[in-house]
Formats: structure tokens, C-alpha cells, sequence
């Protein structure tokens, strides 16, 4: 059964057509790359796998089953935007998604923050783009959800963090039972971490495949390919 | 280790040739331990599932030996070293002979463009490899240029 399955799924907005006819069956147990431009409907995608946002038309499933509560217990989805509220600190802010979900992991959070150098007592409003990046991450990645959904986690973020950010990645990433869809239009720093890759421009899915197998039969790297298809 | 990669080649073929290219040159001996999955992926910033098809692969082809609840492991056979190089060396010197015949070169012309070469970037004094392995520390970078 694939994490995720989408049938011909169109989302449109008052006068804009986000996503027009997306289908996309994702396996388990990966790490995928959606890349496409700023624009092409990537957020929109995410977000409806979350279930915050409803298709216009189509079918969406996570592991089978149709959004619902259940479907959103086992997702943790990191927004591109800030979500968090500015007068808390990092302590509370930890606190406050441990009381909301069964299956953050307190001790894993508290690992991450020192790992990621952040300081528990810092007020959120103190905090910069890329410690607050840093911060999302460690919400995300303190839960055992069994699908983790990512939206640009590396965008507007500072060179070191976003390295840290994909080394923490490719270190708490449970292989084999977790699945991660990571978007972003910036695919040459992540293009490694990616088993699995879907291009989309223009609401519309152009390529997917194995990232390996699309190196191999076009001598490219995801970055070219990236540039030739979307 | 830094590991750095072409993207434009599979990821999982250049971490097997970089733990292939260790072993030839001995900077991995038989019974070393290979870094975790879990260790090399982080370091690399890549896949765990893409480092594990590459030590697989390793491991179909004997170069490695996965210990349950261990990790994995250069294979014991003293011979191994030995085997990838010439295994290495082989495929290397293949791919450019076949590409200066490609280049309408004729076999005297190659041996002499390689004579010039050598003279050119001096002399390697570790020519004793071929019996022991290199007596020169491996300072290549892990990844495969």
C-alpha cells in the first residue's frame, strides 16, 4: 500500500488552477524530493495531504485510507511558514507539540535542540530564519510519524543551518518505516538525500523516477534535469 | 571523511567505488569495520536507503560482510585488497585504451602518450604496491575524482 496515493486531483483557487490533474503514487519508506518552481503547486500538493486543504476534484489517500483524523495522526507536515507563536520559548514551544501529539518524543526533542544548538530558553521571537528552520525540523522530526511532509525546510535559511538541517535528515530518518516528502525548489544542495524524485511545473506532474535510475539513463544530475523539465 | 560526489553519476555506484577504491589502496584492510549506515549517510548528507544498497551490492560482490547486530566488515580474505585492484586496474585501463582507439590512436602512439605523461608528472614512488598494497597513506577523498 503506497504512502500515498493521489487520482486526478485539480485544486483551484478563485481566478488560479494550483494543481490540474495530479496523479502520483508514493512508496513507503522513502525519501522524496517534489521539486518544482516557486509556484508550480507544490505547497498546495502538500497541504492536501496533510489535510489541510481539500482537493476542487480528485482522490486523495494516505496509506490507504482517505483524509481523516486517523491519516493525520500518523503525519507530521512542516509549513513553509512560520506557525509558531512568537511569546512562547523554545522550551514551550516543545511542550506545547508534545501535548498536541501522542507520538512526539519528548527526549528526542531535547536531544535535537542541543544537537542543533539551540537554546531552550531563547523566546521564539528572538530567534532567527534559520534557527527557527532548525526549530521546525526538530518539532517534525521528534514524532514518530510514519509520514513526515516538508515544505522548502531549506528556504530563506542561512548555508550552515541548511546543512544541518540535511544532516539531520539523513540521521533521524527512520529507514524502512518512515516516509519523508521533502519540496523544494533548491535541489541542488538536497538532491542526495532523494531516493525518489517528482518533478512539477505548473500544477502539473512532468517526470518522476528513481533518482539513481534518471542519473544513470541521463548522465545529468537531478539540479539539470530539474532545469530541462520544469 | 568528506565524501564528495559527482550528481550526475548514481550516488549509490560512488559510495561502492569509493569503499572499493579504500580497500584497493588498503586505507581499508580485511576485518575493518565500514562506517554505519546511519554514520556514513549523515556525514554524506545522503540517503540511508541509497548507502544501504551500496553495502549491499558490496557485499553480493564479497567485498563485504554484514555481522548481524554488528555492522559491516571488509571481507577476512587476505586476497581481497589484491582482487579489487586488479579488478579496478582492469576496468580502468579497458575504458582508456578504448577510448584513445576511439581517438583513431595507434597502439604505438598510446604507449608513447603514456610514456610522455609519466615523464611529464614525475615519477609515483609507490610502485612497490603491486605486491602488498601501496606503502603510501591513501590521500584519496573518498570520492571517485
Amino acid at each position: 500500500m503506497p504512502a500515498i496515493e493521489l487520482t486526478d486531483v485539480h485544486k483551484r483557487y478563485y481566478r488560479s488552477h494550483a494543481l490540474r490533474g495530479v496523479n502520483l503514487s508514493v512508496d513507503r519508506g522513502k525519501i522524496v524530493g517534489l521539486l518544482g518552481p516557486n509556484g508550480s503547486g507544490k505547497s498546495t500538493l502538500l497541504r492536501i495531504c496533510a489535510g489541510l486543504a481539500s482537493p476542487t476534484s480528485g482522490k486523495v489517500q494516505v496509506h490507504g485510507q482517505d483524509i481523516s483524523i486517523a491519516t493525520k495522526a500518523i503525519t507530521a507536515y512542516i509549513p513553509d511558514i512560520d506557525s509558531f507563536y512568537s511569546w512562547m520559548t523554545v522550551r514551550q514551544a516543545i511542550a506545547f507539540e508534545s501535548s498536541m501529539f501522542d507520538d512526539f518524543v519528548l527526549a528526542d526533542a531535547m536531544d535535537l535542540v542541543r544537537e542543533l544548538k539551540l537554546d531552550p530558553d531563547n523566546k521564539i521571537s528572538s530567534l532567527s530564519k534559520g534557527q527557527r528552520g532548525r526549530l521546525k525540523l526538530v518539532l517534525a522530526m521528534s514524532r514518530r510519524a510514519e509520514l513526515v511532509l516538508m515544505d522548502e525546510p531549506l528556504s530563506g535559511i542561512d548555508p550552515p543551518s541548511r546543512t544541518v538541517i540535511l544532516e539531520t535528515i539523513a540521521d533521524r530518518y527512520r529507514a524502512g518505516e518512515q516516509t519523508i516528502i521533502m519540496s523544494t525548489h533548491e535541489v541542488l544542495e538536497s538532491e542526495k538525500l532523494f531516493e525518489d524524485v517528482i518533478f512539477l511545473s505548473e500544477g502539473r506532474i512532468v517526470l518522476t523516477g528513481e533518482a539513481d535510475r534518471l542519473r544513470a539513463e541521463r548522465g545529468k544530475s537531478l539540479n539539470e534535469i530539474f532545469a530541462e523539465v520544469c | 571523511m568528506g565524501i564528495s560526489f559527482d550528481e550526475s553519476i548514481p550516488i549509490y555506484t560512488q559510495i561502492m567505488k569509493s569503499v572499493l577504491w579504500d580497500v584497493a589502496t588498503g586505507a581499508l584492510l580485511p576485518g575493518d569495520k565500514l562506517l554505519s549506515v546511519r554514520d556514513f549517510a549523515k556525514q554524506a548528507k545522503t540517503n540511508p536507503n541509497t548507502v544501504q544498497r551500496a553495502y549491499a551490492e558490496l557485499e553480493r560482490m564479497g567485498v563485504v560482510e554484514t555481522q548481524r547486530g554488528q555492522g559491516t566488515f571488509v571481507s577476512a580474505s587476505p586476497e581481497i585488497a589484491r582482487e579489487v585492484r586488479s579488478e579496478m586496474t582492469a576496468a580502468a585501463v579497458e575504458s582508456f585504451v578504448e577510448e584513445m582507439r576511439r581517438l583513431l590512436y595507434s597502439d604505438s602512439d598510446i604507449i608513447s602518450l603514456v610514456s610522455q605523461q609519466l615523464v611529464k608528472t614525475g615519477t609515483n614512488s609507490s610502485n612497490g604496491a603491486a605486491q602488498n598494497g601501496p606503502s603510501t597513506t591513501n590521500n584519496h577523498d573518498g570520492g571517485v575524482q
